[in-house]
C-alpha cells in the first residue's frame, strides 16, 4: 500500500512538469502588459522598462520558464507582482477558505442526496422517484451565480438568517458564514451524488448476495445496511473524488459573489490584475490539488472495496 | 407427514408486457430426509418455483398471487408477514443459490458472512460464532479454514465459494434446503464434489434437499422422487427411478429423447421443435401441445389438465397428460 501510494507520487512529476509547460506557455498568449498594469497608465516608459527588468519580463521566454520552474521547486511558486509576495504565503492565506468550501459542500453533499438516494431507489419507477429526480435535475441545470443570488435575497437580506458574505474568525463563525456558499456547491453535488448513489442501490438490490443476506432470514435494514449500502458506496467514491476535484477550481464564481478570500477570489484578482506569476503558480497548486483529491479517492476506493487494489 | 407441501402455487413476475404467471398452479411435496428434484427447461419456472417458497425474488417485482406452502410446525409460509418469514429463512429452510461467484458480498469477509446468519437466530458471543463458522468449513471440507474465515470471496475458487454458501446454508441445521442449480456454474469434476457434499449432508442428519437442475444425470444420482415442469406447471411426478425408467407425460419423453449418452443408446438425439409457450398469454389445454407429436384436438380445449394417478397404482408416479387419463381411467 505504502509503496503503492509513493509510486503514484513520483508518477506525479512528469505530470506536474508538463502543467508548469502548458500553463506557462498559454500565459504567453495573454493579451495585457502586466508592468503597465502593476505601474499604472501614467508611467513612464524607463519606469515601465525598469519594472519589467525587475520581473524578469524581458528575458527570453525559455528563460522565463526556467526561473518559473526554479520558483515552484524551491517552493515560493513565484512572487506576486501585484502583493510584491512569495505566492505561496498567498496559497497559505487562503487556501483554508477554500478548503473549508470544498470539505463543507461535499459534507453538505452527502447530507442530502443520501437520504434522497435511499429513498427514490426503495421506491424506483414511482412518483416518488420520479418526482426526486426532477428536482435533482434542476439542481444539477441552476446556474450556480443564479443560485448565489437567490440564497443572498431570500435567506440573506429577506430573512436575514445568514450574512450575505465575508467570513470569520474561528471555526464556528466560518461554519455559519461560509454556509451559503458551500450550500451552492453543495446542492449540484449532492444532485450528482443522488444520481449514481441511487442507480448503484438499484444494482446493488438486485444482487444476488441480497438474496443470500435474505435468505438468512436478516431484517429489511440488517441487508440494507451490511449488503446493500456498502457495495453502493464504492461507486460513489468516485464520483465525489471526481467531484471534488472538481469543486477546487469550481468555488471561483461562489467565492466571488460571497467574498469569501479563497483562491479562486485569488485566481480572478490575478487575472484582472494580469499578475501573471500568480496565475501560473495559482494553476500549478490547482493541479497539485486535483492529483492529490483523485490520489486519495484512489486510496478510499481500494480501502472499500477489498477487490481493488492500488498499482 | 410431508415435511413441505405445496398446493396449487400461482406466482406472477410483472414484466413490461405483462404479467406472466412464472408458476401456475404448482404442487408437490418433500418428505423428511428426501431428496427432491425438480427438473425442466430454462424459464420453465422451476426456479421461480423454490424462490417463492422463501418470497426471495431477487428485488423483481414478483408476488405469490395464490396456493399455500406447508411447512410442518410452521404453517403456510405463504400467509405468513415478511417478518415472520424471515424468522423461518435459514433457520427451518435454507438456500443455495446458483452462482457462487454473486451469492456472496464481495466486501464483507467470509467468516462474518457466516456467522451472520448464527447471529441472527441465536443469541451467541461473538468468538463462539466463529468458531461456529469455522467448525462449518471443516464440516463442508474447505481445506485450511481458519485462513478461509478471514478472506474476502474474490480470493477463493468458484467451488470454494460454493462450499462456504453451502456451510452458510447449513449452519443452523435447517430442516429443508433448497438449492437452485447449485453445481451449474461449477466445472464437472466440483459438480460431483458438491453434490456428494450434499447428499451426505442428509444421509448424517435427515436434511430434507429441494433440488432444481436442468441435469438428468445429476437427478438420477442423487433424487429420491422429482417433479419435471413446463410453462409454469408440473407436468409429471413420482419416484425418479419410475420417471425416468418409464416417463408417461409426452414431454417428459421428448426430454429424455434429446438427452445426449442415454446409457449407451446408439442413436441420434431428438430435439424438441418449437419454443415454450409465452407465459404472458399461455395456450389454453395442455402448455405442451402446441409442441406435442402425440397431440389430439382435445389436447387443446378448457383448462390445463391436473395431475392424475396412472393405472390406480399408488406408487405416486402421476402426470398431466390427458391422453394417459383415457388409458389409464381418471385418478
Amino acid at each position: 500500500m505504502f509503496l503503492a501510494i509513493l509510486k503514484r507520487l513520483l508518477m506525479l512529476v512528469p505530470v506536474l512538469i508538463g502543467i508548469t509547460l502548458i500553463s506557462f506557455l498559454l500565459l504567453q498568449i495573454m493579451p495585457g502588459d502586466p508592468a503597465s498594469r502593476a505601474m499604472g497608465s501614467r508611467a513612464s516608459a524607463e519606469d515601465l522598462q525598469a519594472m519589467r527588468e525587475l520581473w524578469g519580463l524581458d528575458k527570453p521566454i525559455w528563460v522565463q520558464y526556467f526561473y518559473f520552474l526554479r520558483d515552484c521547486v524551491t517552493g515560493s511558486f513565484g512572487v506576486s507582482i501585484f502583493h510584491k509576495q512569495p505566492i505561496i504565503t498567498l496559497v497559505a492565506d487562503r487556501l483554508p477558505y477554500t478548503l473549508a468550501i470544498v470539505l463543507y459542500s461535499t459534507v453538505i453533499a452527502l447530507v442530502i442526496a443520501l437520504p434522497f438516494a435511499i429513498l427514490a431507489a426503495a421506491n424506483r419507477g414511482r412518483f416518488l422517484d420520479v418526482a426526486i429526480r426532477q428536482i435533482f435535475v434542476v439542481l444539477i441545470a441552476l446556474p450556480p451565480f443564479w443560485l448565489c443570488y437567490v440564497l443572498i435575497l431570500w435567506l440573506a437580506l429577506n430573512l436575514g438568517m445568514f450574512p450575505t458574505g465575508g467570513v470569520g474568525t474561528g471555526f464556528f463563525a466560518n461554519l455559519y458564514r461560509l454556509f451559503l456558499p458551500s450550500l451552492v456547491v453543495g446542492l449540484s453535488t449532492a444532485a450528482l451524488i443522488q444520481q449514481s448513489l441511487r442507480a448503484a442501490l438499484i444494482d446493488a438490490m438486485k444482487a444476488d448476495y441480497v438474496d443470500t443476506a435474505r435468505a438468512k432470514g436478516l431484517r429489511g435494514y440488517e441487508v440494507f445496511l451490511r449488503h446493500i449500502l456498502p457495495n453502493s458506496l464504492i461507486s460513489t467514491i468516485s464520483i465525489i473524488g471526481v467531484r471534488v476535484s472538481w469543486i477546487i477550481g469550481g468555488t471561483v464564481v461562489v467565492e466571488k459573489i460571497f467574498s469569501v478570500p479563497g483562491l479562486g477570489s485569488l485566481l480572478i484578482d490575478s487575472i484582472v490584475s494580469r499578475d501573471l506569476p500568480v496565475i501560473r503558480g495559482l494553476t500549478v497548486f490547482f493541479a497539485v490539488m486535483v492529483v492529490t483529491v483523485n490520489l486519495i479517492a484512489d486510496i478510499c476506493y481500494a480501502l472499500a472495496d477489498p477487490r481493488i487494489r492500488l498499482e | 407427514m410431508s415435511l413441505l407441501s405445496i398446493h396449487d402455487l400461482v406466482a406472477e413476475f410483472d414484466s413490461p408486457s405483462g404479467i406472466a404467471r412464472a408458476v401456475d398452479g404448482v404442487s408437490f411435496d418433500a418428505q423428511p430426509g428426501e431428496i427432491f428434484g425438480i427438473v425442466g427447461e430454462s424459464g420453465c419456472g422451476k426456479s421461480a418455483t423454490c424462490r417463492a417458497i422463501l418470497r426471495l425474488f431477487g428485488g423483481a417485482p414478483a408476488r405469490i398471487a395464490g396456493g399455500r406452502i406447508l411447512l410442518d410446525g410452521v404453517g403456510d409460509l405463504a400467509a405468513l408477514h415478511e417478518r415472520q418469514l424471515a424468522q423461518v429463512r435459514g433457520r427451518d429452510v435454507a438456500f443455495i443459490f446458483q452462482d457462487p461467484l454473486t451469492a456472496l458480498n464481495p466486501t464483507m469477509k467470509i467468516g462474518r458472512q457466516i456467522t451472520e446468519v448464527i447471529r441472527r437466530h441465536q443469541t451467541i458471543t461473538r468468538a463462539k460464532a466463529r468458531a461456529a463458522a469455522l467448525q462449518l468449513l471443516r464440516d463442508v471440507h474447505v481445506t485450511s479454514p481458519e485462513r478461509r474465515l478471514d478472506s474476502y470471496p474474490h480470493e477463493l475458487s468458484g467451488g470454494l465459494r460454493q462450499r462456504v454458501v453451502i456451510a452458510m446454508a447449513l449452519a443452523l441445521r435447517p430442516r429443508l434446503i433448497i438449492a437452485d442449480e447449485p453445481t451449474t456454474a461449477l466445472d464437472v469434476t466440483v459438480q460431483d464434489q458438491i453434490l456428494r457434499l450434499l447428499k451426505e449432508r442428509r444421509d448424517r442428519l435427515g436434511t430434507s434437499i429441494i433440488l432444481i437442475t436442468h441435469d438428468l444425470g445429476v437427478v438420477s444420482q442423487i433424487c429420491d422422487r422429482m417433479a419435471v415442469m413446463y410453462a409454469g406447471r408440473v407436468v409429471e411426478t413420482g419416484p425418479v427411478r419410475e420417471v425416468l425408467d418409464s416417463p408417461s407425460h409426452p414431454y417428459t419423453q421428448a426430454l429424455l429423447a434429446a438427452l445426449p449418452g442415454q446409457v449407451g443408446r446408439e442413436q441420434a438425439l431428438t430435439p424438441i421443435e418449437g419454443a415454450p409457450p409465452s407465459l404472458i398469454s399461455p395456450p389454453p389445454g395442455c402448455r405442451f401441445a402446441p409442441r406435442c407429436k402425440l397431440a389430439q384436438p382435445d389436447c387443446v380445449i378448457g383448462p390445463p389438465p391436473p395431475l392424475h394417478a396412472r393405472d390406480g397404482v399408488s406408487s405416486g408416479h402421476v402426470d398431466a397428460c390427458i391422453l394417459n387419463e383415457v388409458a389409464y381411467g381418471p385418478a
